[in-house]
């Protein structure tokens, strides 16, 4: 299946789970991500229930502090 | 109040845009902005604001300025080392355009001072370099309904979103709550290229006119984030979450929290 991450297509095995994704994708921090599938927020305790289709477009959000020192 | 020829001169630019006219460049010199840190993302945004004759900037921050500032930090020069950054910063502000009030606030922004500081402007911008800061900045504006500019910058990437009451989401309701100290990289630790938070500060500062003049649509529900290496811009589109601690429908925040700050950020500081 396909699935569009961050803008880009790419091609991954059915039935992938958002908690493999972030394995397969090598995220950085993972736990202080926030997950978007199709512009909804996936919650981290639903990572491993929540199953991946073709066409879903997830995001990563990142914290990203800087600015001030 | 009218325009001196002075001041349609010094606004032409402004003026000649239909957008914005010399009603829009009132509306700009009738408002305010408070700019939460006087750093990477504050000085190019105080530079901008400050050209563009927005009426009243405040600038807020407790730091001084240190040589390592310099790499990114425009609106101060070498000759301020060691002065305190807001007084660095009006000093520049005041230079480029006499018709701002700029009044430098030279203190931390905690929770006891926040809500009183964020009350006197139209648009707040979030400058601050920590979460502990984000957060405090976010849940303040939410409590208090103003709208504000948030933005992150780290290495070659940066990120910027609009927060509008009762539109779109707010900061907490894309991200939970602060990581823990030293859990997330900052840019002490891991570097940012310089020339980001003039991307990215010039953007907040562009979001403050677009809410002062009402011109365009501002970055509400939409999270931009850009990276320098591949050059690209990314939109990501978010939601108001219900189950937000402070935005949500049955909100748990009534007051804005001081968390924690990251240990070394605090050894490192410079005062």
């Amino acid at each position: 299946m396909k699935l569009n991450i961050a803008g880009e297509e790419k091609t991954f095995d059915d039935g992938l789970t958002v908690d493999k994704l972030i394995e397969v994708e090598q995220v950085e921090n993972p736990e202080y991500v926030t997950v978007s599938v199709n512009d909804e927020f996936v919650r981290t305790p639903l990572y491993g229930e929540t199953v991946l289709h073709d066409g879903d477009q997830v995001e990563f959000l990142y914290f990203m502090g800087g600015g001030a020192r | 109040m009218a325009m001196t020829n002075e001041q349609m001169e010094r606004y032409s630019r402004h003026i000649l845009l239909k957008q914005i006219g010399v009603k829009g460049q009132k509306k700009i010199s009738n408002g305010s902005v408070l700019i939460i840190g006087a750093g990477g993302l504050g000085a190019p945004a105080a530079l901008y604001l400050a050209a563009a004759g927005v009426g009243r900037i405040g600038i807020a921050d407790a730091d001084t300025v240190d040589l390592s500032n310099l790499q990114r930090q425009v609106i101060h020069t070498t000759v301020d080392i060691g002065k305190p950054k807001v007084e660095s910063a009006a000093e520049t502000m005041r230079a480029i355009n006499s018709d701002v009030e700029v009044v430098p606030i030279h203190d931390f922004v905690n929770s006891s001072n926040v809500m009183d500081l964020i009350a006197d402007y139209d648009f707040i911008i979030d400058g601050t370099d920590n979460f502990p800061a984000k957060f405090l900045v976010n849940d303040a504006c939410v409590l208090g309904g103003k709208p504000f500019s948030h933005a992150g910058i780290l290495r070659f990437d940066g990120q910027l979103m609009t927060y509008v009451p009762g539109e779109g989401p707010c900061y907490r309701c894309l991200f939970k709550e602060p990581p823990p100290a030293n859990a997330v990289p900052t840019c002490s630790q891991a570097g940012v290229i310089g020339a980001m938070g003039g991307v990215i500060g010039s953007l907040q500062a562009m979001e403050a006119i677009k809410y002062l003049t009402g011109v365009g649509d501002l970055l509400t529900g939409r999270l931009l984030t850009y990276n320098a290496l591949s050059m690209k811009f990314h939109e990501i589109k978010v939601k108001h979450d219900p189950d937000c601690a402070v935005d949500g429908d049955h909100p748990t925040i009534d007051h804005p929290i001081d968390y924690e700050q990251a240990v070394c950020d605090l050894a490192s500081h410079k005062g």
